[in-house]
């Protein structure tokens, strides 16, 4: 099996859809054939699929958002790329009020099958609009999906599954997995969304998270087994819906729990996350929850603060000591 | 531009019908029967009636919070229009919308929104929708003089224009936004004039007239459907009654009230006395019709009186496609 980047998988992904089904297109600012994307994601997809199904926007976050919802309920099925997660801010009323409650408050007679692609995370020193981590807005958002992929193999297969969903679908990606390699099947697969995955299993302590901090969360557990602890690292894959059995199932073996996203502390997926596992496992639970987050600041520039910001091994690594 | 008997009595028809229909909306409020609040369409009848006669059943239209005039006059079940103001079961959207999303999707309305200028953006997808399917339909996006304040206004109108979408934009400058004179909020004489930026060619109609609104529309369809883009049509209109369900509209100064609010500014009358004059209506037979449509509007009335609210729990369904 050839080993592809995150980045080209999910183009194989989603230039597999668009052969698949036409309906599909993909819209937003720089995706076209001058730029293929920010991260170059879409980049070759224009040449192959013309200008029309790799269409590039003006700078208008609210209206690309909103004409996917436009598209969405009148027989396209949209991909829409906002460039940066914090750029999804400008278009808050289509995602929020439009596209997530359309079914709801029209009594079920409209479905609204869009994508919508966004990054988030920080490590590139690009400051605080353009490194944030929100996902938690829109976890708080009832009408959502919303994808978080880490893995190249799992890029494919969500974006897959998000493209065929009925429902509009948050795909959100992390800036620093992009170049990162793994085995990546060329043929057509799915992944089920509200499926997580162990992606390391243990029996001491559970350590949940999310995007890069799972990369981080693997190396940890490996320097921690040299001092005889031994770390189970569980992937989401997605938020909403969000497998809860899988993490409940895992803490009861561990009885212990170290929760760890990039996003600021307070209100984040890690603070929903906790609550849940002490509604539904607190009997089975050896120690507090810990959190791995953000302080509550915005993301700051220079090298220092922002490696001061990003929780690092060693914060995991802390985490984990302080309740085995 | 020549307009026939038929079409003519189909503007009178359907401008007398949104009105007999939010008369009965009224008398029903009276009776403490709508729940929530309420934006009335009375007054503006000429516009809905006359963009909508312009447009065939599967053209599309996007509403605003001021929306039952618009749904009623694109074709929508009035059962199931009053019933959903009324928060029953049989309503459109099951009761889970109400005045500010009415909706009836397969007459082609593609939503009514509590968010003022949320709707252009949608419009956008949708004529982008028309015109990627090849389907030959257009969209007409109705929005008031206030949400042209607003940034999607300048977003909306540009992607349209670049793209070269079927799309209409109606704005109904009924001169306030909720109290507010858009003399104090808009520097130019007239909203249509800011199309111009946008290289939209646009219009200024009465809006009180649905022969003058009609034709106007009759224009911007075929430019819409020849693939030669958008059109902005601005229509100027005066609310009968205030903003929502307790405004006394006092903030309008008493002679321009009494000038819009007069016998020979009314809608209904207008559009009667044209159709009449050009032979098309007698006095009889618009006696008649009127005799038909209020009892269609009263039997309507008793449907929505009679039916039963939703149970309590069907607030939990229609959230997304499957119950996660």
């Amino acid at each position: 099996m050839p080993e592809i980047t995150y980045r080209d998988a999910l183009k194989a992904g989603l230039r597999e859809e668009m052969l698949r089904d036409e309906r599909v297109f993909i819209m937003g600012e720089d995706v076209g054939l001058n730029w293929g994307g920010a991260f170059k994601v879409t980049k070759g997809l224009a040449e192959e699929f013309g200008e029309d199904r790799v269409r590039d926007t003006p700078i208008s976050e609210n209206t690309i958002a909103g004409a996917a919802v436009g598209a969405a309920i009148t027989g396209l099925i949209p991909v829409a790329e906002i460039m940066f997660g914090d750029l999804i801010t400008l278009a808050m009323d289509q995602v929020c009020n439009q596209a997530a409650k359309m079914r709801y408050m029209f009594g079920g007679q409209t479905s609204v099958p869009l994508v919508l692609r966004s990054v988030f995370g920080g490590g590139k020193n690009i400051a605080s609009h353009h490194s944030q981590s929100l996902e938690s807005w829109f976890m708080h958002t009832p009408g959502l999906k919303i994808a978080v992929p880490a893995f190249a193999y799992d890029v494919k297969g969500l974006i897959k599954t998000a493209i065929r969903d009925p429902d509009p679908v948050m795909f959100f990606e992390h800036k620093l997995v992009y170049d990162r390699k793994e085995e990546v099947p060329d043929e057509d697969y799915t992944i089920p969304f509200g499926e997580a995955k162990v992606r390391r299993e243990g029996a001491d302590v559970t350590v949940w998270g999310t995007f890069f901090m799972l990369h981080k969360a693997l190396e940890v557990a490996d320097e921690l087994e040299k001092e005889g602890i031994s770390v189970e690292v569980i992937d989401p894959r997605t938020l909403a819906p969000l497998d809860t059995k899988t993490l409940i199932d895992s803490v009861k073996k561990t009885g212990r729990l170290v929760l760890v996203t990039e996003e600021t502390k307070t209100g984040a997926t890690t603070a929903e996350v906790a609550a849940i596992v002490q509604e539904e496992a607190f009997d089975w639970l050896d120690a507090p929850i810990k959190r791995v987050n953000a302080p509550d600041t915005p993301v700051p520039f220079s090298p220092p603060l922002e490696n001061f910001f990003v929780p690092d091994n060693k914060r995991i690594a802390q985490a984990i000591r302080d309740i085995v | 531009m020549t307009v026939d008997k038929k079409t003519l009595k189909e503007l009178f028809t359907r401008t007398l019908k949104v009105r007999r229909f939010e008369e009965k909306v009224w008398d029903l409020f009276g009776e403490n029967l709508v729940p929530g609040t309420l934006h009335l369409y009375l007054g503006q009848e000429a516009v809905a009636a006359g963009v909508t006669t312009a447009l065939k059943k599967t053209d599309w239209i996007q509403s605003t919070h001021r929306g039952h005039g618009h749904v009623v006059a694109k074709g929508a079940d009035m059962n199931a229009a009053l019933a959903e103001l009324l928060g029953k079961e049989s309503g459109s959207c099951k009761g889970k919308g109400g005045s500010m999303h009415i909706t009836q999707f397969d007459v082609g309305v593609l939503g009514a929104t509590g968010v003022v200028a949320s709707g252009l953006p949608i419009a956008v997808g949708a004529a982008l929708s028309c015109q990627m399917r090849g389907t030959k339909d257009v969209v007409a996006c109705f929005f008031g003089d206030g949400a042209s304040n607003n940034g999607t206004f300048g977003e909306s109108l540009n992607m349209s224009a670049i793209w070269n979408l079927p799309l209409i934009w109606i704005v109904e400058n009924n001169l306030y936004a909720m109290g507010t004179p858009i003399k104090m909020m808009c520097p130019s004489a007239s909203i249509a004039q800011r199309a111009d930026g946008y290289c939209i060619p646009n219009v200024v109609v009465d809006g009180n007239n649905a022969l003058d609104v009609y034709e106007a529309t009759v224009e911007a369809v075929k430019r819409a459907r020849a693939g030669e883009g958008p059109t902005l049509i601005e229509c100027q209109t005066y609310r009968m009654k205030g903003h929502s369900r307790f405004d006394q509209a006092k903030y309008r100064p008493e002679d321009e009230a009494k000038q819009w609010l007069s016998e020979e500014r009314d809608a209904v009358r207008i559009i009667r006395q044209i159709a009449i004059e050009q032979g098309a209506l007698t006095e009889k037979e618009a006696e008649k019709i009127d005799a038909k449509i209020s009892k269609e509007v009263d039997k309507t009335g008793e449907f929505a009186k009679k039916s039963e609210y939703p149970n309590p729990e069907d607030a939990l369904t229609d959230v997304f496609a499957e119950v996660l």
